[in-house]
């Protein structure tokens, strides 16, 4: 082999800088580890700084009634008591721990008038619970990483002469393959950005922590780094994937102009009075409330426009209906031929209140579209549609040590890249403080796996030049097709038959257009050299992106029941023996292949956290029983004591 | 929205010259691109990847205004990629898309910004305070505010690139931190709970805040609005003077007067050249330069084609130090930061200011 491989060596090695990343590599050199960050992009520019709302945890500032269990409670509803139990209640139960814990790296969060950490109300949360920093949590979460992070370099600095001894960031850096010695994790080989010149880390653990898959669909929130890097690495090194058929879409992105397509226009707009309208300027939500919805409901414009001067004695406006159902609207009215010309439809406010009351109500919205789009929202409409927001889905790991599952040791994922904490829908809020509580988790755990190591794994020379060949092939053949003309189709098969609302028909159309690309892909050719050649990055990430758009279509037609961000157009309703179901993915040569797995069932005092009659709407009547003869036990247990 | 009429004629295509080239040597190269309705440079620069130009390197990431990847210099003027809206632009115009000059080039519009991540791992980390616990800290909404200016940052390096201390003086990078890692040594110095005491010192000794003679280049490219010059360049430059200020120099600087003229100034490197200020001239408006077509320019608003001045050590004594840490400064007070020749109120048609949210 001719060429040169630049090689470290490491105890455990990160790979993803946004905020599961940077947490876990704290931990993990926190507990002595020689520890390598991998970043896609520049250090400090990963996807959590797009987080705006903030990181829900149950401190009790603002409302002293709030606690983990009431923090515990909500995420199991918000996703549709599809959850990983466990990974619900540690994340309820340590949030608020690591939020303090930012404050001493420098973070400065909201105040309360009594100079505590100001939380604020969002969706789903019963009490005041996301800290936050007016709307940019995110950039405060990862600068104060960031910030931490140099500081542990300068600690070592003084300690050992160098910033980097202990800790040290690879930025613009991609890893393109783990590599194993038997079923154990041995390192990681990938390339740098800037350039193109080969990179080898030897280490015996691995944290992925590489975020969301966004990037496989045309309409997304998500940057150019979201395409399953992380997922694709743990199917390929032995792990498993699950809830990869959860994915959430916001009902209203923009759509226009296309410089912003995809990018979030809040919900608070449509609580404020926006009313969305077809190309026909038809009112179109009064057509889609559905019949569970109907008693909470306005029938009539006039009795919609009521409520928001008196909520007492008229029903909600239907454009108020959650978020699923505001998505599917959409979608139906574009489908049926009466979208915008961009493709969505239009959120008016300009005609509901006055410019001056607009721009004092949503000063970022006014702000965000005036100088995003040129589109001043007080004078006319926005075109919104749905946007792909977050995956759900992910590697499937061990609650407590955030270790992969599946046939490989020392593989760890944190964030978005793993799965079950949501169950089939996420709480806005609770992803920033996901980061921070099993970010850390991984870190740790990763560290003691190191530590108990009797023999360090090796690296098979074949592994290393098969990956170089496998990097270097998109190169060296002249006669493939562009990766951005296959991005483009792959976004539009995903886009179109496994997006929003799903048919069984259009999800094996989708397994067959996926099969083709990924014929396709094989022969993708970039053109250039190695130096920052955007080409070619793209080409080797449509591999992973292609590999975990399968996993999504293949779970998306095995479930038969639309619940949280599934949603079957043939299967509308919820259906409670789909509940106990988890779909894993898993890699046989090549092929995925889907199996059924029992979600883990709540322990008993967590059950006796919600009453009988919501659980009535989730669980079947056998599992009913079982809690019904729990409570029963309870009851006598009282009685003896 | 959606039909605008202006550009129905036109066959929708735009003019471009964006360099290409390698640390070895590159140029400008013409571009015919189709822009539609709504697009910013970046969609244009995406266009020319996905068709005739599939190894344009360019960094981006979240298109939004919100991660600072995509700096690039946009008719010579250093801006996000994704928040320039071809709108902006006369429908003839040429656009330029240069790569930011401050920084080596890797390639095309790609810089090694690594300057930038050497400078933040020089500045002293967040001190925590001993005694607290933590979820023990109390600190109120106005104290963390002026901090959280600074902490909107989304590291663009913009100021960076713009400021002319280091923009075409490459020696000058040794000592000089730049106007991003002001504002976080201004952020720590603010921060209610940090431990320590020598923030404005650091950055005096070795930020190399002196070398900074307040242009406001910085705040006018500055994304975010911050206003880097203001709140945290001169609140730093007015305290490090407090600081050195010290009742005994004042009583010896009575006794003691000595005039600056005829002192020897200190040059460091070649570009730092030296300076005397000519008492009883007018205030300058070009960075202390008092160079009169720097004069002229300067008064006129940002020229972003001028020459700029080059930066300037202060005037000071045979030792090499500042007249203001002697004994023997001729003022019974601390200095101006903004100079000794200039009174306040500024004569109005001399001012210099434009407000950020101005031309929006």
């Amino acid at each position: 082999m001719t060429e040169r491989i630049e090689r470290h060596h490491y105890d455990v090695v990160v790979i993803g800088a946004g905020g599961a990343g940077l947490r876990a590599a704290i931990e993990a050199r926190l507990a002595g580890k020689k520890t390598a960050i991998i970043s896609k992009s520049l250090f400090g520019k990963a996807h959590t700084v797009m987080a705006e709302g903030g990181a829900a945890a149950a401190m009790g500032n603002v409302n002293s009634r709030d606690n983990w269990q009431v923090h515990f409670r909500d995420t199991m509803r918000g996703g549709k008591f599809l959850n990983n139990f466990r990974m619900a209640e540690l994340h309820a139960k340590e949030a608020p721990a690591r939020i303090w814990e930012l404050e001493t790296y420098g973070a400065l969060f909201d105040r309360t008038p009594d100079g505590r950490i100001s939380q604020r109300n969002f969706g789903g949360h019963e009490y005041p619970r996301l800290a936050h920093v007016g709307d940019r949590t995110g950039l405060e979460l990862i600068r104060t990483l960031q910030q931490k992070i140099v500081s542990l370099q300068q600690e070592d600095k003084r300690e050992f002469g160098s910033y980097d001894a202990r800790i040290r960031v690879f930025a613009e850096t991609t890893i393109t393959r783990l590599l194993l010695d038997g079923d154990r994790i041995a390192g990681a080989f990938g390339y740098y950005r800037e350039s193109g010149d080969f990179v080898l880390f030897e280490a015996p653990s691995v944290v992925l922590a590489t975020g969301g898959v966004g990037r496989s669909y045309k309409v997304t929130s998500n940057s150019w780094e979201y395409t399953g890097d992380g997922h694709a690495l743990a199917l390929r090194s032995g792990a498993t994937l699950i809830n990869m058929e959860f994915l959430q879409f916001h009902p209203t992105g923009m759509v226009w102009p296309p410089s912003v397509k995809g990018i979030l226009v809040t919900e608070s707009v449509r609580g404020d009075g926006g009313v969305l309208k077809n190309s026909d300027g038809k009112r179109f939500m009064f057509d889609y409330v559905p019949d569970v919805f109907r008693k909470q409901y306005a029938e009539t414009e006039a009795e919609a426009d009521r409520w928001y001067t008196d909520p007492d004695n008229n029903r909600r406006p239907p454009e108020l209906l959650p978020r699923d159902e505001v998505a599917r609207a959409i979608n139906s009215e574009v489908k049926a031929g009466r979208g915008t010309p961009a493709g969505g439809v239009y959120l008016d406010i300009a005609s509901r209140l006055p410019a001056e009351e607009i721009r004092r109500r949503l000063p970022s919205m006014y702000h965000q579209f005036k100088e995003l789009a040129d589109v001043d929202i007080t004078a006319e409409p926005m075109e919104v549609g749905p946007t792909c927001h977050y995956v759900m889905g992910g590697v499937e790991v061990d609650p407590d040590s955030a270790r992969a599952f599946g046939h490989v040791h020392g593989l760890f994922a944190a964030g978005e890249v793993s799965g079950g904490m949501h169950g089939s829908n996420r709480l806005g809020g609770n992803s920033l403080s996901d980061l921070l509580v099993f970010g850390k988790r991984a870190g740790g755990h990763a560290a003691t796996y190191v530590e108990k190591l009797a023999a360090r794994p090796k690296v098979a020379l074949g592994e290393v030049e098969a990956a170089v060949e496998e990097a270097l092939a998109p190169l060296t053949r002249e006669t493939g097709e562009s990766p951005y003309a296959l991005q483009q189709d792959l976004q539009v098969v995903m886009g179109d038959l496994v997006g929003i609302i799903r048919r069984r028909a259009e999800l094996q159309d989708a397994l067959a257009r996926l099969a083709e690309l990924r014929e396709r892909v094989a022969k993708v050719s970039a053109a250039g050299g190695r130096r920052y050649n955007p080409g070619w990055h793209l080409a080797l990430d449509l591999q992973n992106m292609l590999l975990v758009s399968e996993c999504t279509a293949l779970a998306a037609l095995e479930r038969e029941e639309s619940r949280g961000g599934h949603t079957r157009e043939d299967f509308p309703a919820m259906d409670p023996h789909w509940r106990s179901v988890n779909l894993v993915c898993a890699l046989d040569d090549d092929r995925v292949r889907l199996t059924r797995k029992p979600v883990p069932a709540m322990r008993p005092e967590l059950i006796g956290l919600f009453d009988r009659g919501e659980l009535s709407k989730y669980l079947t009547d056998e599992e009913l029983n079982d809690v019904d003869a729990l409570a029963t036990q309870a009851d006598a247990a009282e009685v003896v004591n | 929205m959606g039909t605008s009429s202006a550009r129905d004629e036109s066959d929708g295509t735009r003019q471009f010259r964006i360099w290409r080239g390698d640390a070895d040597g590159g140029g400008l190269r013409d571009y015919r691109v189709q822009v539609n309705e709504g697009e910013v440079v970046l969609d244009v620069i995406h266009r020319l990847q996905a068709t005739e130009a599939p190894d344009l390197a360019c960094r981006w990431n979240c298109k939004a205004g919100k991660c600072g990847s995509c700096s690039v210099e946009i008719n010579g003027m250093p801006k996000l990629a994704c928040m320039t809206r071809m709108s902006t632009f006369a429908e003839d115009e040429t656009v330029s898309v240069t790569p930011l000059r401050t920084f080596p080039i890797v390639r095309d519009l790609v810089t090694d910004v690594s300057f930038n991540y050497t400078k933040a791992r020089e500045t002293p980390a967040f001190a925590p305070p001993p005694q607290l616990a933590p979820g023990e800290y109390r600190m109120q909404q106005v104290d963390v505010e002026r901090s959280q200016e600074f902490r909107k940052c989304i590291e663009c390096f913009l100021c960076q690139d713009t400021c002319h201390v280091i923009r075409d003086h490459e020696p000058n990078k040794e000592a000089f931190a730049g106007p991003r890692y002001f504002i976080r040594a201004a952020e720590l110095d603010m921060h209610p709970l940090d431990a320590r005491t020598d923030r404005q010192a650091y950055a005096q000794s070795e930020q190399g805040l002196g070398f900074c003679n307040i242009t406001k280049c910085c705040t006018e490219v500055c994304p975010e609005h911050i206003k880097i010059t203001d709140n945290a360049i001169i609140p730093m430059k007015e305290r490090v003077v407090d600081r050195r200020y010290d009742p005994i120099v004042r009583l010896g600087s009575k006794i003691f007067r000595r005039g600056q003229d005829g002192s020897p100034a200190q040059g460091g490197e070649q570009t730092v050249n030296t300076a005397k200020t000519p008492t009883g001239a007018v205030h300058s408006h070009a960075g202390g330069s008092h160079d009169q077509r720097a004069e002229l320019e300067a008064q006129r608003g940002v020229n972003w084609h001028r020459e700029v001045p080059r930066p300037s050590m202060p005037a000071v004594d045979a030792k090499g130090k500042l007249p203001l840490t002697e004994l023997t400064f001729d003022r019974p007070a601390a200095p101006s930061p903004f100079g000794d020749d200039v009174k306040f109120p500024l004569p109005v048609e001399n001012l210099n200011f434009a407000h950020p949210q101005q031309d929006s």
